[in-house]
């Protein structure tokens, strides 16, 4: 066999086919390439790869793609928008020397800024194979991503959060009841978003108008979305709706976004749709996406990839269409693909610093199933390491628990302990609502009030009135 | 008289809209924490999610309820049946090997088949959750049997078979070895926080390994709190009959006995906007 991926390490040598399974072989161990059978046969061999993979050329990258050109319109995106200028800070690197300058004090904020538009997923995804957690979390933290909407997203030092009212047949109390809460402990300055119950146009479109006359009413600085199909979100703008996201799964590959059921054109229709309706206030980022280890292998569409490496190629067609938020669901797809705590939190924080590397603006779902090797525990530790490393934002919702998923996330709690151990803060405009609104006494001290705000409080008033009366 | 010790625990003045929604909130903050007795609330609801996946289905228990139950036309012990996944620890990471029945479960199946087929194959798996098959099974079947008995007396039922270590597609295996025109799987869910003991039931035309989900009928949320025995055995007879009339089952079906409209009744409104109404 000719190879070039050889190593030699005392008497034995050791072969791998292609890049390909280099980087598969060198991944972390984790459940989904096990199934997938691209794992590594041995602790050793794993390690050998990565030695291997340290010696790789950046420059590889770009002559050896991991899914042929012709094939893949994900790998086309990748290779055309490749910036050679922006590359040429790193280009006479290795995967190896590359990590090395990712934390040397070359690697300023402003330089992996401009380096952003030179890099591709892969060479993003190879170099994370070599680093420690400690690694992943240092070099985010230099990363800076800013978007903007009805307020901005992703500033150093500050922490949003999705507040996510789920319910289980979408019923407009119970959902209002979610985001009072929610609003009332300071959750919800990235989006106020909902995974319908009922999943089609008319329902999505109650929703956005439920949400929009709450943000209209209270005249509160943030977006909401309804993480609907793409189609059935253009189908809503061309109804009137009031669109300020657009939701989409997408992952790294075309046959995943195939059976997602849509294409790199969809999305820019999309996108162009939501940007004609000019809702934002202070910034035009309209899109909403979701990512997550292990989506490639489910659909069948991963090309013998690792799921780590499909995963970062989902980023290149996140950040085409420059998106307000992107988040991986980090613990949601269940342990075939992330088996324990420890491979979650591994994988949450491999998502993070690739998504960041290539310039999207990163949060995470940090959940689990109640079928994982996981709890609370570990959700407050990927919770705490994700507030070191700089993540954009995470999910909001009462009690951890969504009663419409059957998931547990990071609950209204949560963040405002990431918030208070880490000294971070919510989007400015939104910081500056709470306070106008005196939903927190002291909101550096990130202190709720112990009274309900009056505007609020004359509306459960009236509720309670009509229960009364009922 | 003043409180010498104030209360550490601030609670929400809104906490009493619980009575709308499940949902946690209004849970109260010790500081900003959850206070410690709904720290303990959300920690037992876990633990029992986490003993539905992986307390072993007590088998002796279930085949003694299932022997109880009447209308069942094939006499003897149900068959059981375990999946390629040796415990639980494979399981979860194989989802494969939870498909496909091992070697001593086929001839065990092979000796129980009948030359003339059956019009329908029940089958009960494990699958996420052994509470909710240890709960619910039994009690819907007793449900579902009587209806079918009355709707479709002259059907002729497989012998009722139990799988341990399963997953939904198992089904195709065993209707296909059994010569099965329709098998219906009875399976534990995912089990949720607020919902340990949810079955899923999923009907499946013709069966044969390698069929997808697209080929299959899902009723979901089977359990006492949710969708009830009554309204889940009257779906899946519904699925049955049309399955049989029209020859199929899955993308193809459509389920119209769950088509709700949802209307905006008195309990169903956003009440922090809706000024002009209330």
């Amino acid at each position: 066999m000719s190879s070039r991926y050889v190593y030699t390490l005392g008497p034995r040598t050791w072969r791998f086919r292609n890049l390909a399974e280099l980087m598969a072989k060198a991944t972390p161990a984790r459940s989904g390439d096990r199934l997938a059978g691209v794992i590594a046969d041995s602790a050793e061999e794993r390690v050998v790869a990565q030695m291997c993979l340290a010696e790789v050329p950046l420059k590889r990258f770009l002559s050896e793609a991991l899914i042929p050109y012709e094939d893949d319109e994900v790998t086309r995106l990748i290779l055309d928008r490749h910036d050679p200028l922006a590359f040429q800070a790193v280009e006479h690197l290795t995967v190896g020397d590359f990590r090395n300058w990712l934390l040397s004090d070359l690697a300023s904020s402003e330089a992996l800024t401009g380096l952003r538009p030179g890099l591709t997923p892969e060479m993003v995804a190879a170099v994370s194979k070599l680093m420690r957690n400690q690694d992943l979390i240092l070099v985010a933290r230099k990363c800076r991503v800013e978007t903007a909407f009805r307020n901005t997203i992703g500033r150093p030092g500050h922490l949003s959060t999705r507040l996510q009212p789920n319910h289980p047949t979408d019923d407009e109390t119970g959902i209002a009841a979610s985001i009072l809460d929610g609003l009332l402990y300071g959750n919800g300055d990235a989006v106020i978003g909902i995974n319908p119950a009922t999943d089609n146009v008319a329902q999505a479109i109650k929703l956005m108008r439920l949400m929009d006359e709450v943000i209209q009413q209270y005249d509160i600085p943030t977006q909401s979305c309804v993480l609907t199909h793409v189609t059935n979100t253009l189908e809503a703008v061309e109804q009137g709706a009031p669109v300020d996201l657009v939701f989409q799964s997408i992952g790294g590959t075309q046959a995943t976004n195939e059976s997602f059921g849509f294409s790199l054109a969809t999305l820019r229709e999309a996108q162009d749709a939501a940007l004609s309706l000019g809702r934002g206030t202070v910034g035009e980022n309209v899109m909403y996406f979701e990512t997550g280890q292990g989506s490639s292998l489910s659909a069948n569409a991963h090309h013998g990839l690792d799921q780590q490496t499909c995963e970062t190629r989902a980023y290149a067609v996140a950040r085409e269409f420059s998106p307000l938020l992107v988040n991986t669901v980090v613990g949601f797809i269940g342990p075939e693909y992330l088996f324990d705590g420890k491979e979650i939190i591994r994988a949450g924080l491999e998502d993070h610093f690739c998504a960041k590397l290539l310039g999207v603006p990163m949060g995470c779902d940090i959940c689990y199933t109640n079928h994982a090797e996981a709890d609370q525990n570990d959700m407050d530790n990927l919770l705490t390491l994700l507030g070191v490393a700089g993540c954009t934002f995470i999910m909001g919702i009462p009690g951890s628990d969504d009663i419409m998923l059957n998931y547990q996330t990071t609950s209204f709690h949560d963040a405002l302990y990431a918030r208070r151990a880490l000294d971070l803060r919510p989007a400015p405009e939104f910081e500056h609502w709470l306070e106008r609104m005196g939903i927190f006494d002291d909101v550096r001290r990130h202190e709720p009030s112990a009274a309900i705000p009056p505007m609020f409080g004359r509306r459960l008033a009236a509720l309670d009135g009509e229960v009364r009366r009922g | 008289m003043a409180d010498q010790h104030p209360s550490p625990v601030v609670t929400n003045p809104w906490h009493h809209l619980r009575r709308y929604t499940d949902a946690r909130i209004g849970l109260g903050r010790a500081g900003i924490s959850l206070p410690t007795q709904q720290l303990l609330e959300f920690q037992l609801a876990h633990a029992r999610a986490r003993d539905a996946v992986h307390l072993p289905l007590d088998i002796d228990r279930l085949t003694g309820d299932l022997a109880s139950l009447p209308g069942l036309t094939e006499p003897g012990e149900p068959v059981l049946l375990h999946s390629q996944a040796v415990d639980r620890f494979q399981y979860l990471q194989r989802p494969d090997l939870g498909r496909r029945l091992d070697d001593a479960s086929r001839e065990r199946l092979a000796d129980r088949a009948s030359a003339n087929g059956a019009d329908l194959a029940l089958v009960v798996v494990d699958g996420l959750s052994s509470s909710a098959i240890q709960a619910n099974v039994a009690p819907f079947l007793a449900c579902f049997l009587d209806v079918l008995g009355q709707t479709e007396p002259d059907w002729r039922l497989a012998p009722l078979t139990v799988v341990q270590q399963g997953r939904v597609a198992i089904g195709d295996d065993i209707g296909q070895l059994l010569s099965a025109r329709a098998v219906v799987v009875l399976i534990g869910e995912r089990p949720g926080l607020s919902s340990p003991d949810s079955v899923g039931i999923y009907l499946t035309w013709n069966p044969k390994p390698g069929l997808t989900d697209a080929s299959r009928n899902c009723i979901s949320n089977v359990r006492p709190a949710g969708l009830s025995f009554d309204q889940a055995s009257e779906r899946l007879i519904y699925l049955l009959r049309e399955a049989h009339r029209l020859g199929l089952s899955g993308v193809g079906l459509k389920d119209r006995t769950g088509e709700v409209v949802i209307d905006s009744s008195t309990n169903n409104k956003n009440f922090l906007t809706n000024d002009g109404q209330s």
